[in-house]
């Protein structure tokens, strides 16, 4: 077949932030089938709760601090999320750089309560369906907190070698958004977890 | 800027220059080690392709050893414990690593196409997706090779698969693989979305997007939302087997039929995830042959979304015996009897389509036809046993067996050996006979209808499904043997298939461009297409490129000579906006499949795997990840 040139793309940038981006898309997919993944999770608990006469079963709910903390800290936590937004999009390296080592320690912090919080649970998960199912949804989300954390720290290192280019900033933003996801996700979760026992 | 300057861009070269210095970006490098490092999404579609129909004459071969046991009476072949993994591995085989991936290898392989860019996104994640749908195939039967094929029934019932009841590994194997095949797919579906919604041509607005294209959007959706319930429930089923959790151990508040909730919420999508995708490749196939575009593309679109919600609200219907609430079963009911409606539109479309068209009947037409025949049975035997009453009578016979290959063999394989037919050429570069095409489509259209619907019969006598034989007085040997007669002429249709593929391959008519006069975009290019797809990238401008303008193609110039680019566009309009790197080759995606292979079957005997399987997985996924400072890098 002939062809015939209609337009010059060659203008266009090499990389984009947001919906413009093919990457952010890919984190857009991958957050809403996580997302859907922990609707199931809550469903099933729910399901379990609905179908048991008692719950938790033969188990105090779970203490409440270390949740507290951690939903705490993940709210706070969107304010340097944010402020790693911004400079990215300005593309300046040196502040992305204190803020993704600031987020991952952040990240740290909340690995470390996560360990605590599975120790004031108050049940194993064999002890009952309701200590399975608690400990599924914990785990299912720590898994998300656990490698959010991993991809921020290697965006950080990253940020210090020479392979800090401009499209890095784009990586960065999705990284950003997808922190925002783990904390949106643990919101529920908070409430099913620590207060639904508590009904 | 200076560097941006001094690149070559596609407009500054012209003809066979830019064609081979675009294929010698885009190749796949040589050697066994350049072939495992391939992301050319039609390399790994091919891959895909080729491997779901292997592991369909694994399932057929396992469909005849059952035809064979249950050709008479008290027969002796299979041992009843066997039958039970055969049936077991049949039907997983079939579901899990044969309709769903081959549909999505299609998708892998035709959808960059025709949308018109150079690779699918994400290529690495779907070289990563390949692997791990091989290896999670080759597990299973591995598995089935030393005897611990599973042999649960292929939706693995608890507490039948709980170990009390099974204290083998067999049901680990099961719930492994459905991990295996389940990560595959949702990577596959993510790649899939983001393909359609940013990589389509310039100007191929929402309402120029191929019907097959569309299909897969909505099929990737429905693997988005429903596959994660399935994830769930082999996660929970195996936890419960190797760490003692209790989600289905009644006596400790688990509760069985969570099982059943969690299995068909996606269970029943699935149905519709192998059967979208098929009307896809009908339109596309009733679209060329009638010469004409298909009447009602709206409505045909419309028709699949809705189907695609639809599918989501019914599958309770699967569990009508276990005791419903009264509204919930009536509710269940309408709602299975709905879904009918967008699926009887779509069927009036190609109906007038054909009717207004010329239609010219090649092998491809005459599968479609073939399709929209035995759909129509099973749909009709389907919405008989949407109604409680009828599914309690029938519940767990051969009626169910008869009503679900009249709809996944009729609604599914049959579009699928047309769209072989159809895109063999493209994909190969070679006609298929078109004698041992009619050949294939008689025998195998015989040869199903003789084996499937006296199964109808035997079910409402009573034959329950999953039995390894029975006795001579129950009178259910004859049809049995017309079963079976029916089963053999069936099979052989895919050897003429097969042998059709063989010969074709070095023998076939050599095929051009576009041997069928087709009108979308895969039929732009070269067959088979060359590594980079498209020297430049077509410009959109009708719903049927091809048709409107058959001598000169409108494209894009701009983009790199120099390395790996693909053009973004907008998610609506197709407006270009990003020139973005498209990745290199790479062994780290096969890499991390192998360890995360090795956590998974790891993890079947230890739980400690989690422990050490979890940093390989780490490592190779940054280096998967981490910049090679190479081209992809520069800017
Ligand atoms: C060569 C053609 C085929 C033949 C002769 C065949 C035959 C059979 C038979 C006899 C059974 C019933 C086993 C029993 O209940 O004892 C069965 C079950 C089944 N078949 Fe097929 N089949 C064929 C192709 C397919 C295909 C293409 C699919 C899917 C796309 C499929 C999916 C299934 C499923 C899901 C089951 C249920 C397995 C279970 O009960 O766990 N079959 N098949
Ligand atoms: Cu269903």
């Amino acid at each position: 077949m002939k062809q015939s040139v209609v337009r010059n793309v060659g203008e266009l940038p090499t990389f984009g932030f947001g919906p413009q981006s093919g990457p952010w898309w890919g984190a857009m997919s991958f957050m809403a089938l996580e997302g859907m993944g922990f609707a199931i999770a809550i469903g099933a608990y729910l399901y379990l709760y609905a179908v048991n006469p008692t719950w938790p079963i033969g188990a105090l709910p779970p203490d409440l601090w270390p949740g507290t903390a951690e939903t705490i800290i993940f709210l706070l936590s969107i304010i340097p999320n944010q402020y790693t937004n911004r400079v990215a999009h300005r593309q300046d390296l040196h502040k992305v750089r204190v803020w993704l080592v600031v987020m991952s320690l952040i990240g740290i912090v909340l690995l470390i309560l996560r360990g605590f919080e599975f120790a004031h649970l108050n049940t194993r998960w064999d002890n009952s369906a309701y200590g399975s199912v608690v400990w599924l949804i914990l785990g299912l989300h720590t898994t998300h907190l656990a490698t959010d954390l991993g991809d921020t720290i290697v965006l950080a290192v990253l940020m210090f070698t020479a392979h800090a280019k401009p499209r890095r900033f784009s990586d960065v933003t999705d990284n950003v958004f997808y922190w925002n996801f783990v904390v949106i996700a643990w919101l529920p979760l908070y409430v099913l977890l620590d207060w639904v026992p508590r009904l | 800027m200076a560097a941006e300057q001094r690149e070559i861009r596609d407009d500054a070269l012209d003809g066979s220059q830019l064609a081979a210095r675009l294929e010698s970006i885009w190749r796949t490098p040589s050697g066994l080690i350049g072939t495992l490092m391939s992301v050319d999404h039609k390399i790994i579609g091919r891959r895909y392709i080729v491997t779901a129909f292997a592991f369909l004459f694994l399932g057929g071969m396992l469909a005849i050893l059952m035809r064979i046991q249950l050709a008479g009476a008290e027969q002796r072949l299979l041992s009843p414990d066997l039958y039970n993994q055969v049936f077991t591995m049949h039907g997983s085989t079939m579901m899990f690593l044969f309709a769903v991936p081959v549909m999505e290898a299609f998708a892998v392989y035709l959808v960059p196409l025709m949308v018109g860019t150079r690779n699918i996104a994400f290529p690495r994640l779907n070289a990563f997706s390949y692997w791990m749908f091989l290896f999670g195939g080759c597990f299973l039967w591995i598995s089935f090779a030393f005897n611990v094929g599973p042999d649960v029934g292929w939706f693995a019932y608890t507490p039948l698969s709980s170990l009390q009841f099974t204290p083998s590994k067999r049901a680990d194997v099961w719930a492994q693989m459905i991990t295996f095949t389940e990560v595959a797919a949702l990577a596959v579906a993510v790649e899939i979305i983001v393909t359609v919604f940013k990589q389509r041509a310039p100007g191929m607005t929402l309402d120029r997007i191929p019907l097959f294209v569309w299909a897969m959007l909505v099929t990737a959706f429905l693997i988005m939302f429903a596959m994660p319930s399935i994830m769930i429930a082999s996660t929970s089923l195996i936890l419960d087997r190797l760490v003692s959790t209790r989600f289905y151990d009644p006596s400790s508040g688990g509760n069985v039929l969570l099982w059943q909730h969690l299995f068909w919420f996606f269970g029943h999508p699935e149905v519709y995830i192998i059967f979208i995708p098929a009307t896809g490749m009908a339109s596309m196939i009733l679209a060329t042959f009638a010469r004409r575009p298909v009447i009602g593309y709206p409505v045909i679109v419309l028709s699949l979304i809705a189907t695609g919600f639809l599918s989501f609200g019914l599958w309770v219907h699967h569990m009508f015996v276990t005791g419903l609430p009264q509204l919930g079963a009536g509710l269940f009911t309408a709602s299975s009897m709905l879904i009918a409606v967008p699926s009887g539109l779509q069927i009036f479309c190609w109906i007038a389509t054909l009717w207004d068209g010329r239609p010219v009947y090649r092998t491809p037409l005459l599968f479609v036809l073939g399709f929209i025949v035995i759909f129509v049975i099973g749909g009709l035997s389907g919405v008989m046993v949407a109604s409680v009453p009828i599914d309690t009578q029938v519940h767990d016979t051969y009626f169910v067996v008869a009503h679900f290959h009249y709809v996944l063999i009729g609604g599914a394989v049959f579009p699928l050996i047309g769209a072989v037919y159809y895109w063999f050429p493209k994909i190969c570069g070679r006609m298929l006979s078109e004698r041992l095409g009619h050949w294939n489509f008689w025998l195998a259209f015989c040869g199903f209808n003789i084996a499937f619907f006296p199964m109808h019969i035997l079910g409402l006598m009573g034959m329950p499904r999953r039995v390894y034989t029975y006795t001579p007085e129950m009178g259910w040997d004859r049809l049995n043997l017309l079963s079976s007669v029916g089963a053999a002429i069936f099979a052989l249709s895919f050897a003429v298939l097969l042998a059709n593929a063989i010969y074709s391959l070095r023998k076939g008519t050599l095929a051009h461009d576009n041997p069928w006069g087709a009108s979308t975009l895969e039929w732009a290019t070269a067959s088979p297409p060359p590594p980079q797809n498209f020297d430049r990238i077509p410009a959109v401008t009708h719903r049927d490129p091809l048709w409107a303008d058959s001598n000169t193609l409108p494209v894009i110039a701009g983009l790199s000579a120099e390395r790996r680019e693909v053009l973004l566009t907008s998610l609506a309009e197709a407006e270009p906006q990003i020139r973005e790197a498209s990745p290199e080759p790479s062994i780290w995606p096969l890499l991390t499949a192998i360890a995360t292979t090795i956590f998974f079957i790891g993890s079947i005997f230890t739980p400690w795997a989690v422990m050490w399987g979890t940093p390989p997985m780490a490592i190779t996924l940054i280096g998967w990840f981490w910049p090679t400072g190479s081209k992809e890098d520069e800017e």
